[in-house]
């Protein structure tokens, strides 16, 4: 096993991936020829929206599902030959995993602690900084937990056995912002001690707390790279414009000839243009008769980044 | 072995901590035991009878006297006319009416043949017909005590002997019957429950994707039931001896065993289930529908299997508790010893070794 290490560098290493369910009559390709690596002790995120393919990849790579075709390593261990193996050395927090509700802090973690061959007390040096916040409530039913305290307990317990690797779908989906925060600062801490780290998430800020992301659509990965490569190959001047009248302005910055795309984000709307000109787009915004409008030259985020990849 | 058992503690928090279902599984039986036993039964006791006695006389007294001093029957003795029979019967007060003709101690000792008509509400046949047979075995009994004063020269006497059950007890059959029922409920339908909802939680995920084999993943989740199911012998045991006055023939040790038998039979089939569902709600119809139902008609429990059509009888083989039930009737009430009972037996444990093979072989190791 010591051999094996040295001689995959990778965590985790998948080509040509294709996994498809049949329905009936329909057939759905979730996965469609994925291929991609992360590299040990990296924090690796699957960024895409729902139905993307996020977690048949992980269920592939936990060796709780079987490909149709290609091949994956975990940590050089085959996914089909040697589930077995991987099942012992990988932490794995599923999306819909909501813990036993009816056990206590102590006692979910102490079941799982467990499972795994290990106790609390071994690597409590591991969880501390998470249960630490859990202690007060350690007598409380998981049940009644608020939902950022669920997930840092579901991380505790992923993380109790002292995995290499973790595989954590959409750990903070439906967790306050602030929990969220919080969330991200553990996963850099489990970083610094060596633990490998794939993480899939739908939301796009936290898209850049990554080592290297992978941009998924429709089973399908757009572009695999840092945020912040993602981010400068944008390659163009983004535009955020805002009026009194939001919705007539989308329609005209749409129906403007020089407008390459224009997505509405929250209060504003990203607009990239053909002839980089907001002199011309602040005429023809006036002669349109909007007064109140305000066109200010912003950063892309990773969100316009798959906006503009969603296109092509 | 650390892993089982912390895995077998956390299911008795499950069950310990759901205090509805626990309610449930273990004051399901008892509450069943003592409705069968005392409420809902198929003895005939206190039946509405009516008399229409015109002649009045001693013989006519001495019968109603006789009907009345049984326990089967509660004599009203308000009808006058036979136009108030049928009346009677309409609006349910009576289940039988008894009728003497006119003159009847006349006719009975000068012509040697006197008529009592009896009228039976068969709207329900087995109680008319039980009703008709105590109320005329009462008065064949009057007839030979007459006869007893003045000798005549041929008689035959029938003489009845009710074997093992000889006050003809409803709980003779209901106590084999709540055993086969609740042991397949709290077997089979919570073990499938308890498995299954790993599954909806996502907590399977989380289990497979860890060192602990499956098959102990399943092991734990049966051991629990199979407890809470032997204290479930226990309470319907001591409460059809203590309570129900139904003694154990046979070797209380052998009872256990075969218990035991089925229980895992039923875990086994628990098990199965669990396998072929994906949702708590699936496994609790597939069940209740699919098990609790063939139990309850099929296994000779509430309808004897010999009554039924061909076709009903071969499928009612498939059921487990109709071999239970037959084993627990031989031990418990004939205090037959094994040698009686190894067909059945084998039997059961033959589904059982059917049921786990599937099982091993449906068992998913992944999604």
């Amino acid at each position: 096993m010591q051999e094996k290490e040295v001689l995959y560098m990778k965590a985790v290493e998948l080509e040509n991936i294709v996994k498809t369910y049949s329905a009936k009559k329909s057939t759905v390709v979730a996965v469609n020829d994925v291929s991609f690596s992360v590299n040990e002790g990296e924090v690796f995120g699957l960024i895409g929206p729902d139905g993307a393919g996020k977690t048949s990849i992980f269920r592939i790579l936990t060796t709780l599902l079987l490909a149709d075709k290609g091949i994956a390593n975990v940590l050089g261990y085959d996914v089909v030959k040697e589930w077995k193996t991987i099942r012992s050395i990988v932490g794995y927090m599923p999306g819909k995993f909501s813990l036993y509700q009816d056990l206590t802090v102590e006692e979910n973690l102490e079941f799982f602690a467990t499972i795994f061959n290990t106790t609390i007390q071994e690597n409590y040096d591991l969880v501390a900084d998470i249960y630490k916040q859990l202690e007060p409530f350690k007598t409380r039913r998981a049940g009644k937990l608020s939902g950022g305290m669920k997930q840092k307990l579901a991380l505790s317990c992923a993380l109790i056995h002292k995995p290499k690797i973790l595989f954590l779908d959409e750990p903070t989906t439906g967790v306050d912002p602030v929990s969220r925060k919080e969330f991200w600062e553990m996963l850099k801490r489990l970083k610094t001690m060596g633990i490998s780290i794939v993480v899939s998430t739908s939301y796009m800020d936290e898209a850049k707390l990554c080592d290297r992301i992978a941009l998924m659509q429709n089973g399908q990965i757009m572009k695999i790279d840092r945020p912040q490569t993602i981010v400068d190959e944008f390659g163009k001047n983004l535009y955020a414009v805002n009026s009194a009248n939001m919705f007539r302005l989308l329609t005209d910055l749409r129906a403007y000839p020089q407008t390459e795309s224009c997505f509405a984000f929250g209060d504003k709307h990203h607009l990239t243009m053909k002839e980089d000109n907001p002199k011309m787009l602040n005429d023809y915004l006036t002669n349109a008769g909007h007064n109140d409008f305000n066109i200010s030259k912003i950063e892309p985020g990773i969100e316009d980044c798959f906006m503009q990849l969603m296109k092509i | 072995m650390k892993q089982l058992f912390t895995f077998i503690r956390k299911e008795f928090h499950h069950i310990l901590r759901d205090y509805r279902t626990m309610m449930v599984l273990l004051g399901l039986p008892i509450v069943q035991l003592l409705i069968f036993g005392f409420a809902i039964t198929n003895e005939t006791r206190n039946s509405a009878i009516a008399v229409l006695d015109i002649s009045k006389d001693e013989a006519t007294q001495n019968v109603i006297t006789k009907l009345e001093s049984s326990r089967y029957f509660d004599i009203d003795r308000s009808l006058t006319s036979s136009q108030q029979i049928e009346q009677a019967f309409k609006n349910g007060r009576i289940k039988l009416a008894v009728i003497f003709q006119p003159n009847f101690q006349n006719e009975l000792m000068h012509s040697n043949n006197a008529q009592i008509q009896l009228i039976a509400d068969a709207t329900d046949p087995n109680q008319a017909s039980t009703l008709v047979n105590y109320a005329s075995s009462i008065i064949m009994e009057y007839q030979s005590e007459l006869n007893d004063q003045n000798k005549l020269p041929y008689t035959i006497n029938t003489e009845m002997r009710m074997l093992y059950n000889p006050e003809l007890k409803g709980a003779y059959t209901s106590v084999p019957g709540v055993m086969a029922m609740i042991l397949l409920l709290i077997s089979t339908m919570m073990t499938s429950i308890s498995i299954v909802k790993e599954k909806e939680l996502g907590t399977m995920e989380i289990l497979l994707v860890s060192p602990m084999k499956p098959a102990m993943v399943i092991l734990s989740k049966v051991i629990p039931y199979f407890i809470v199911s032997l204290v479930n012998i226990a309470s319907i045991l001591l409460l059809s001896v203590f309570v129900l006055g139904m003694p154990i023939q046979g070797s209380i040790f052998l009872l256990i065993a075969v218990t035991i038998l089925y229980i895992l039979c039923a875990l086994s089939l628990g098990i199965l289930i669990s396998t072929a569902t994906d949702s708590q709600l699936a496994a609790m119809l597939i069940s209740l529908l699919g098990l609790m139902l063939p139990v309850v008609m099929l296994s000779g429990y509430a309808f004897p299997i010999a009554n039924m059509p061909t076709i009903l009888q071969v499928i009612s083989n498939i059921v487990p508790a109709k071999w239970y039930i037959i084993m627990v009737k031989s031990v418990m009430i004939k205090g037959m010893g094994l040698a009686g009972i190894w067909k059945e037996s084998l039997i059961i444990g033959g589904m059982t070794a059917v049921f786990l093979l599937i099982s091993i072989k449906r068992f998913k190791i992944r999604l």
